[in-house]
Parts: structure tokens; C-alpha cells; sequence
């Protein structure tokens, strides 16, 4: 790839901006859990997390870590106002009730119909771990997926068919990545948007499906990266 | 009536035979039985069937069962990165492996303790996790059958219990360990403190006592 996309946090910058003021939110492992820190400061958005945390807070300030208080990549964290706690049958009811508006997840390979694969890459050493990634996709009201657009050897992520040991059949709704913004609709693929500088026909060329087009698609309109987070 | 206060760890372990099935509690470094590990490893048990979110971390949690190779078969959803002792086994054949997804190992205890045999989800329906599983379409989307998951222990942490067993936990230390307690034939239980029966508000207990068997305290101070 010639020309540059979109770092991981600006791929998180991007996705924040699908979250609705008030959604009920879990954040996955890899840019998911980048986003919190770019929702609007107007909106309140309560972060679950699968052992049990609802309305979850930021990071906890060092010195003021309590171990009882983690995330679920095992980083001390803080509750906000208004949260609650309870057990991990109860907190994956949640993911697979439907009860969440949406959830994020990291990828390796979603399909053009939805399906996504983000727990296993073929022939990997070790035991591989699936996680609540299984519970989230197959029960959230809307999945967005955040991931690069091609793996670090250049193939394509968006693909026709998954290869990889699959997560969840026909789960995902949006596609964020260092390129686009693609849409999984009954038809196909919508490509909403492109990044700065990136034309839809180099998002295509990158892509291992195809993805239709419907009239002009616009530049994702990126504030600039706070300085502070 | 039986005091179910044991006066030392292993006490409360002692009877664990080889070959016993054992769910441990905890999530992310948080509400691991982790005394009730080391009096296990102490007392000796092998070929145990271990079933608990994650295969240890470092030297700590499971680790300690699997650095002293007691655990023949784990249930699990994410083994982890840090699970050093138990991935070299796993790599060489010695562990038997079943992942199961997180949400579903929770409500495969929770099926077990309320006397349900089996139920049907959509999580992993069409995944490799579905093989063997019998499949059935329910309001239009494929579904597959988990059986219900009981053990013949529990080795659970809490917070805080009264004399009967009755359990509140901190904060995200719940996690799998309420579930757990419902699911096993043996529920023993690790707490940071004991409080006289009636010091506990009923309108905050999360664990009623009829799910506590064994209660031991493995820090701070008894108070009875």
C-alpha cells in the first residue's frame, strides 16, 4: 500500500462516531478498545464488560488501581455514577439477550454476508482462545467490526467467504478499517465512506469482495487527534 | 447442625480424591480461589479435570496445577497468553483441551444448578464449536444443543460470608464464582472475612448459603 490509511486510533476515532448517545456498549480486545476514548463528551455511553461491569469507567489513575475492579483485558478500571455489578452468567444474558445496542469487535476476516472470523488464525501455535467473542457477535443488535482493511502480507480481510474458523455466521452490520466505512446489507456490500485521500477504487482493489457504490462516496470526516486523551 | 467453617485450608481440601472435577473461579487476575489452589497443590490430588475461564496466568492461578502437572483435562473459553505451564502441556499432548464460549460455559453451570439438562443457543451455530452438536432452527435462526455442566467441586473466592455460607463478593471479583457455587456437588469457598449470621443484609446476599458447603477464611481476621 502506497498511501498511508488510517492509524488504528484513528480507525477507533472513526468508529466512536457510530455510537448513539445513550447506546448500551462492549468494547472487544485490539482497536475497540481504543474507541471509549473518542466518544463525544456530551454523550453518555454505558461501557459493559463480560465479568460483570456495567457502566464501566475509564482506566484507573495509577496509584488508585483496585484489582477487584478490572476490564476484561484484565487493566484496573474505574465505575462510573450510576453502575453495577454482577455475574458473568448475567453479563453474557446481556450479549446474547440482545440487550446490547453495539458491540466492537477486533477482526481477522469478515465475509460479504456478515460472517466474521476473530478467534483463530490457521495453523497458529497454542491453544487459541474464543473468549465471550462467541456470546457478543452472535447476540448483539448491531456489530461493528474495527480491524485493518488487509493482513500485514497484503491479502484482503474483507473477503467472499471466511477461511478462518469462524466467530459467528451473518452477525456483522458495519465494517471499520484504516481505509472504509462498509456497510453489510441483505444486497451486499455498501461502501459508505472512504478515508482521507483514498479513492473507492483503491478501497475495491483492496478488498477480496465486491463492494457496491452508491452514488459519490464521501471522505470520513475525522476531527483532528486530541493532543490529550 | 455441621459448622461448615473450616479451620484451615487444608481442612477444607483434604478429601479432594484424584481425578475429581473442579470448577475454580475468577476473571482477569480478579476472584481466584488462589489459596485454595496452593492447598490443593499441597494435598496432592492428580489427573483432576480443571473447568474455569481461563488456564492459569504466569506462576499464579492455575498455574499452580499445572506447573505441578495435576490437571489432566481443562474446560475453558480463553486459556490465555500468560497460561505458560498449561500451553507446553497442551503443545505436548499431556492436557485435553475443550473451549467452550465464555457466555455458554457460564449458562452451562447455571443449566446444571437449576436442574436443567441441556438448552439450545445460537452462539457458535455453524462454527467449528458446533461439532457433534445437534442443530435445530428456532424464530428463524440456527441453533445447537449444550449440555449442562456440573463438577464435583467448586473452588470459589468471596468477600465476605456469615457463619451459614451466605456470600457477598467485591466488585468485578464476582464473576463466575456465584454461578459455580450453584453447579458443583462441593461448593468450598475462600472469603477475606467471616461475619456473624445476621451481620449480612438478606436484601445483598448474592450467594445464598444452601450453594455453600465449606467456608475458610484466607485472610484478615475471623470475626465470629
Amino acid at each position: 500500500m502506497s498511501k498511508p490509511t488510517l492509524t488504528r486510533e484513528q480507525i477507533a476515532q472513526r468508529a466512536a462516531l457510530e455510537l448513539p448517545d445513550g447506546a448500551y456498549v462492549n468494547l472487544g480486545w485490539g482497536i475497540p478498545n481504543l474507541v471509549a476514548a473518542y466518544v463525544p463528551k456530551k454523550f453518555t455511553i454505558h461501557f459493559h464488560s463480560e465479568n460483570g461491569i456495567l457502566g464501566m469507567g475509564p482506566r484507573s489513575k495509577p496509584g488508585e488501581e483496585d484489582y477487584d475492579l478490572v476490564d476484561a483485558m484484565k487493566v484496573p478500571v474505574t465505575a462510573l455514577p450510576g453502575a453495577s455489578y454482577f455475574h458473568q452468567a448475567d453479563a453474557h444474558a446481556m450479549t446474547r439477550g440482545g440487550h446490547l445496542d453495539v458491540a466492537m469487535l477486533g477482526g481477522l476476516q469478515v465475509s460479504e454476508k456478515g460472517d466474521l472470523a476473530n478467534w483463530k488464525v490457521p495453523g497458529q501455535k497454542g491453544s487459541g482462545g474464543i473468549g465471550g467473542a462467541m456470546d457478543i457477535a452472535s447476540g448483539s443488535r448491531r456489530l461493528i467490526v474495527c480491524m485493518e482493511h488487509a493482513t500485514k502480507d497484503g491479502s484482503p480481510k474483507v473477503v467472499r467467504e471466511c477461511t478462518y474458523p469462524l466467530t459467528a455466521l451473518e452477525c456483522v452490520h458495519t465494517i471499520v478499517t484504516d481505509m472504509a466505512v462498509i456497510d453489510v446489507t441483505r444486497e451486499g456490500l455498501v461502501l459508505r465512506e472512504v478515508a482521507p485521500g483514498i479513492t473507492p477504487e483503491e478501497v475495491q482493489a483492496a478488498t477480496g469482495a465486491t463492494l457496491m457504490v452508491r452514488g459519490r462516496v464521501p471522505e470520513m470526516n475525522l476531527p483532528p487527534i486530541p493532543a490529550e486523551k | 447442625m455441621k459448622d461448615k467453617i473450616y479451620p484451615t485450608l487444608d481442612a477444607a481440601v483434604a478429601d479432594v480424591p484424584s481425578g475429581a472435577s473442579i470448577f475454580f473461579g475468577g476473571f482477569g487476575g480478579a476472584g481466584f480461589p488462589n489459596n485454595l489452589i496452593r492447598a490443593l497443590e499441597r494435598q496432592g490430588a492428580a489427573g483432576l479435570t480443571a473447568i474455569s475461564n481461563n488456564c492459569g496466568s504466569g506462576e499464579g492461578e492455575l498455574s499452580v496445577l499445572f506447573k505441578a502437572r495435576r490437571i489432566r483435562r481443562v474446560i475453558a473459553s480463553f486459556p490465555g497468553p500468560q497460561s505458560t505451564y498449561f500451553q507446553a502441556q497442551f503443545a505436548a499432548g499431556q492436557v485435553e483441551l475443550e473451549l467452550v464460549p465464555q457466555g455458554i460455559l457460564c449458562e452451562r453451570m447455571r443449566a446444571a444448578g437449576a436442574g436443567i439438562f441441556a438448552f439450545f443457543s445460537a452462539v457458535g451455530a455453524g462454527t467449528e464449536i458446533a461439532n457433534g452438536k445437534e442443530e435445530r432452527t428456532f424464530e428463524g435462526r440456527r441453533a445447537i444443543l449444550e449440555q449442562a455442566l456440573g463438577a464435583d467441586f467448586a473452588f470459589i473466592k468471596a468477600w465476605k460470608a456469615d457463619a451459614l455460607g451466605n456470600l457477598v463478593y467485591r466488585k468485578a471479583a464476582r464473576n463466575f464464582n456465584p454461578i459455580m457455587a450453584t453447579a458443583a456437588k462441593t461448593t468450598i469457598v475462600e472469603v477475606d472475612e467471616i461475619v456473624p449470621v445476621g451481620a449480612l443484609d438478606p436484601e445483598v446476599i448474592i450467594t445464598p448459603s444452601i450453594y455453600v458447603h465449606r467456608i475458610v477464611q484466607a485472610k484478615g481476621l475471623r470475626n465470629v
